[in-house]
């Protein structure tokens, strides 16, 4: 008895050291899935590169990022979506947006014996969201698909059950596409989807999508290559069907004006025949003021990393780089992080 | 110092306080109560932080909460009542599922089998009831889903589908998540309680009972379903109320199969929510102080749900145990 | 007419008992199929990788759980450390101390406590450990386990103490021992078989519990040092990994749900043997 006794607390007090190094720099974030294919490497290589440094990153959704920041239970968050007006006079300190990569929402779908690009209108995509178009051969899906044999089954919807930056860049493009969905749900993290199955992250949609027959979900662009199901082309605001890659996104973000000084910006639908219409930014969400010196100067060197260094790795995970007048404004913004 | 005394120093009076006191049993005393009436304190500082957090909610939309279906963040606008559909309509398939099952289960195990195989029998079932809610969500989504998505749900809507009055229940798109599966999932959590209370309950019940039906002529199965089940059916029912209490409160397994989707179907196919699942997908998300204090109040709403089964489920059990139960 | 009554009555008996056999002998199957299943997809995924490396990034494969399973055994250490003594002490009340009605009201909220959905005590975590904190630690996470670890623990230290014999305590008390002396050095001891297999199968209970660590010991990446970071667990990986889309994850987390089932049942097993061979009084 006494022998296991000791056994146990062996067992115990090991596991409660274990892995304990010198100290450490824990920094805990949390949020967008979006980007956590290439953020999951980034803090991996900035780790092996400062192993003193340990970034915690959790992808719990965009609207679990904020929500986390704005109680204080993490370093810092990560959002596809900006924060709003409202969110950010909620938050008791000032918010830093920094963007760290471009990506791309795109439509995947599983359906019964079409093995092409589809190609989606923006009113197909609204009214299939909106549960107006229901049956996989709508007119408003097979005029834009001549030759490609749609099944009559019913589509299955599928959308995010939890608060994600990936469902506001969607509806955000929705919005901008349909006035009936502006008007009738809106865009935000969380809304109230009018139909459809909710999969929690881009990891359930993308499981939820493969699974089962006849569906359609949005989904970052690298969550449909990693797991190689298929996705569409989009029509963008010049009438043109993109498929979406690289420069289709970088094109989107040059098509942008002028990135204003809070980098708060929305380039979907973004004029151009080779824009990809729903790009976005993604980004980190900084404390203005840390107090912590060693956790601000962590958190200041990453930032600088990921603007050099880590943009070598966007593209390798079908993420655009940040273009070059950005990652200049950035670094500026950097200093403003006390 | 301890000495035998040949005065009772357990009653009262302050001579005998401070005897105690001196001699640590006081001490004792004090010190258990205190832990004891932390478990007081604890559960009254639950409810409070429950009550308190969802102010916001209950000030903003009153009783209108509980029928009002929209869950709507943008707008801000919240109702609990897809997620109080999705709870009953799942717990009460579970229970549609495992309560025959369970009884007949027990049944067998009471009156059937021989006492050995009874025991290992009941033992191997209680395993089943130790198996962890995220590991049955596991098996759900890898087998249950698919199964019910190509083989069960095709043939339950070619043959229930078409019956007139429960038609309805079993039409749609099927797309092997939704309230059927996770009412199929939950039976089979909820089984191994129906079979376990329902099993000792029915061997509580007198010999001179079955004897005095099969001196009449009885069959086995005629004395057992109309004399032995019915002086057992006060225990037999707290054990469901038990089964239910548990099947509402379930989490895990239920948000994996269940399709995630805040809406009121008559079909058991389609997708829906419940309060457990909802508040474990969007608790850390929840970006408005509203929409938080919503959750708070669908756990509110919850914990009073399972409060008031628990109590009813207790009474029962309580009753039978005391008073074996009453002639039909 | 009869005649045929009484064959109808008979075939009735016949099918009818043959039908709770099968209930039974069903029930029984579903167990062996899910630990058929568990082994079966689990078994393949089991290598040395699973128990001592850290989770790789998303799409590389070849990652382990190593900080999931730590973490898990500092979960159930914290959340014993936290509910243990609680239940105990309210237990030696209940079954030593306890005046009628008080008593009544304290087994009546335990009971209470008992049955309040894991989700809801993973509510009230967040707000008692997190919130004032600001951050996710495995303190937290214990802290919600330890909330339902006291409700097993009560009941089941209560129920062996109330077993043990009286002629034990008269004996005691007749040479000389006061009251307090007697639970400590002669009743608990003889108790301690049933208790500390009572409170070994509420560590059982609560290691499978996903619900209450989502919003209080978060998840890990790395190690967690100490008990302030929050920290990985294995149901959280599970549930993480199942639900993701990458055929890598889901051979994790069927050899983590594999891990999980094997420690949970081995602790019931082990638990249920010892009682039935006579650590205590009535079965479970």
């Amino acid at each position: 008895m006494r022998k296991t006794l000791v056994v146990l607390f062996l067992l115990f007090a090991g596991a409660a050291t274990a892995g304990a190094q010198s100290n450490p720099m824990l920094l805990n974030a949390a949020g967008a899935t979006f980007p956590y294919p290439i953020y999951s490497k980034w803090f991996d290589v900035y780790h092996t590169a400062h192993p003193n440094i340990q970034i915690n990153y959790q992808s719990i959704g965009s609207g679990g990022g904020i929500r986390q920041l704005l109680a204080g239970t993490v370093d810092f968050g990560a959002s596809d979506g900006p924060m709003s007006d409202d969110q950010l006079a909620q938050a008791k300190f000032k918010i830093l947006h920094f963007p760290t990569v471009l990506g791309a929402v795109i439509p995947t779908y599983n359906v019964s014996g079409v093995s092409t690009d589809l190609n989606f209108t923006q009113k197909a995509l609204a009214g299939i969201y909106l549960g107006t178009i229901t049956k996989w051969n709508d007119p408003e899906i097979t005029k834009a698909n001549p030759g490609v044999k749609l099944p009559g089954e019913d589509i299955v919807v599928v959308h995010r059950s939890d608060g994600s930056g990936t469902s506001y860049i969607f509806t955000d493009f929705l919005s901008k596409a349909s006035d009936d969905w502006k008007n009738k749900v809106g865009k935000g993290t969380s809304v109230n989807w009018p139909v459809g199955l909710g999969g929690k992250g881009n990891e359930g949609v993308s499981g939820l999508v493969k699974q089962t027959p006849n569906s359609i979900g949005y989904i970052e662009l690298i969550y449909a290559v990693q797991n190689s199901i298929p996705y569409g082309k989009v029509q963008n605001a010049a009438g043109k069907f993109v498929k979406a890659d690289l420069a289709g996104v970088t094109a989107a973000a040059a098509s942008m004006k002028d990135m204003p000084e809070d980098f708060r910006v929305s380039i979907t639908n973004a004029p151009g025949a080779t824009s990809y219409p729903i790009s976005s930014f993604t980004w980190l969400l900084i404390p203005a003021q840390i107090s912590d010196a060693g956790k601000r100067d962590a958190i200041k060197d990453f930032l600088k990393w990921m603007l050099m260094d880590g943009q070598k790795f966007n593209e390798g995970l079908f993420y655009a780089q940040l273009p070059k007048s950005v990652v200049t404004k950035e670094t500026k913004a950097i200093s403003l992080i006390q | 110092m301890d000495r035998a005394a040949p005065r009772r120093f357990n009653g009262g009076g302050p001579r005998a306080f401070i005897h105690r006191l001196r001699h640590g049993d006081e001490v004792a005393h004090i010190l258990t109560l205190t832990f004891a009436a932390g478990i007081l304190l604890l559960t009254s500082m639950l409810v409070y932080e429950l009550w308190v957090n969802s102010h916001l909610s209950r000030a903003k939309f009153g009783w209108m909460f509980f029928w009002t279906s929209t869950w709507d963040p943008v707008f801000d606008n919240f109702g609990a009542a897809p997620f109080i559909y999705g709870t009953l309509v799942t717990s009460i398939v579970s229970l549609v599922t495992a309560v025959p099952l369970g009884l007949a289960a027990a049944i067998f195990l009471s009156e059937l089998a021989p006492r050995r195989m009874s025991d290992t029998i009941s033992f191997l079932i209680d395993l089943l009831a130790a198996v962890p809610s995220v590991i049955y969500g596991l098996l759900g989504i890898f087998i249950v889903v698919p199964l019910m998505r190509t083989t069960v749900g095709p043939i339950l809507i070619g043959t229930l589908g078409h019956v007139p009055v429960i038609g309805r229940f079993f039409k749609g798109p099927n797309y092997g998540v939704g309230f059927l599966t996770a009412g199929v999932v939950l039976a089979i959590m909820v089984v191994p309680f129906i079979i376990s209370v329902s099993r000792e309950v029915l061997l509580t019940v007198p010999r001179e009972q079955r004897e005095a039906a099969l001196a009449l002529g009885a069959t086995r199965w005629e004395a057992t379903w109309k004399v032995v089940v019915p002086w057992a059916r006060t225990g037999i029912l707290g054990s469901v109320f038990l089964a239910l209490a548990r099947a509402l409160g379930e989490t895990m397994a239920v948000t994996m199969v269940i399709g995630n989707d805040p809406k009121i179907s008559a079909s058991l196919f389609a997708p829906g929510y419940t309060i457990a699942a909802v508040i474990a997908n969007e608790f850390t998300e929840a970006t408005g102080d509203l929409y938080l204090s919503a959750l708070i109040e669908l756990g509110l709403v919850l914990f009073l749900m399972t409060f008031i089964l628990n109590g009813l489920a207790r009474l029962l059990i309580v009753a039978t145990e005391r008073g074996g139960g009453h002639p039909s | 007419m009869s005649r045929v009554l009484l064959i109808w009555r008979k075939l009735l008996n016949i099918v009818m008992l043959t039908l709770t056999g099968v209930a039974a002998f069903g029930v029984v199957a579903v167990l062996f199929l899910i630990l058929g299943y568990l082994v079966w997809n689990g078994g393949k995924s089991l290598n040395l990788n699973f128990f001592t490396q850290l989770p790789k990034p998303v799409g590389e494969t070849g990652g382990g759980m190593a900080n999931a399973i730590v973490g898990s055994l500092k979960l159930l250490f914290l959340a014993a450390l936290m509910g243990v003594p609680v239940g105990l002490m309210a237990g030696v009340y209940l079954a030593e101390f306890g005046g009628k009605t008080f008593s009544y009201i304290i087994r009546y909220t335990t009971d209470l406590l008992n049955g309040v959905p894991s989700i809801v005590i993973g509510i009230f975590a967040y707000s008692l450990a997190v919130l004032p904190f600001k951050h996710f630690s495995a303190i937290a996470g214990g802290v919600a386990l330890g909330i339902m670890v006291i409700p097993i623990t009560v009941r089941s230290t209560e129920e062996f103490l109330r077993a043990v014999p009286g002629n034990l305590r008269e004996g005691a008390m007749a040479l000389g021992a006061s009251k307090w002396r007697t639970i400590a050095t002669v009743v608990l001891p003889a108790a301690k078989g049933g208790i500390i297999t009572g409170v070994l199968l509420a560590l059982a209970r609560v290691a499978g519990e996903t619900a209450p660590l989502l919003f209080t010991a978060f998840s890990n990446r790395f190690w967690s040092p100490g008990w302030e970071q929050p920290i990985a667990s294995l149901p959280v990986m599970i549930y993480t990994y199942a639900i993701a889309p990458y055929d890598d994850w889901h051979r994790q987390a069927w050899a983590a749900g594999l891990v999980l089932l094997a420690l949970v049942l081995v602790a019931n097993i082990g638990t249920r043997v010892v009682l039935s061979r006579g650590g205590g009084g009535r079965s479970a």
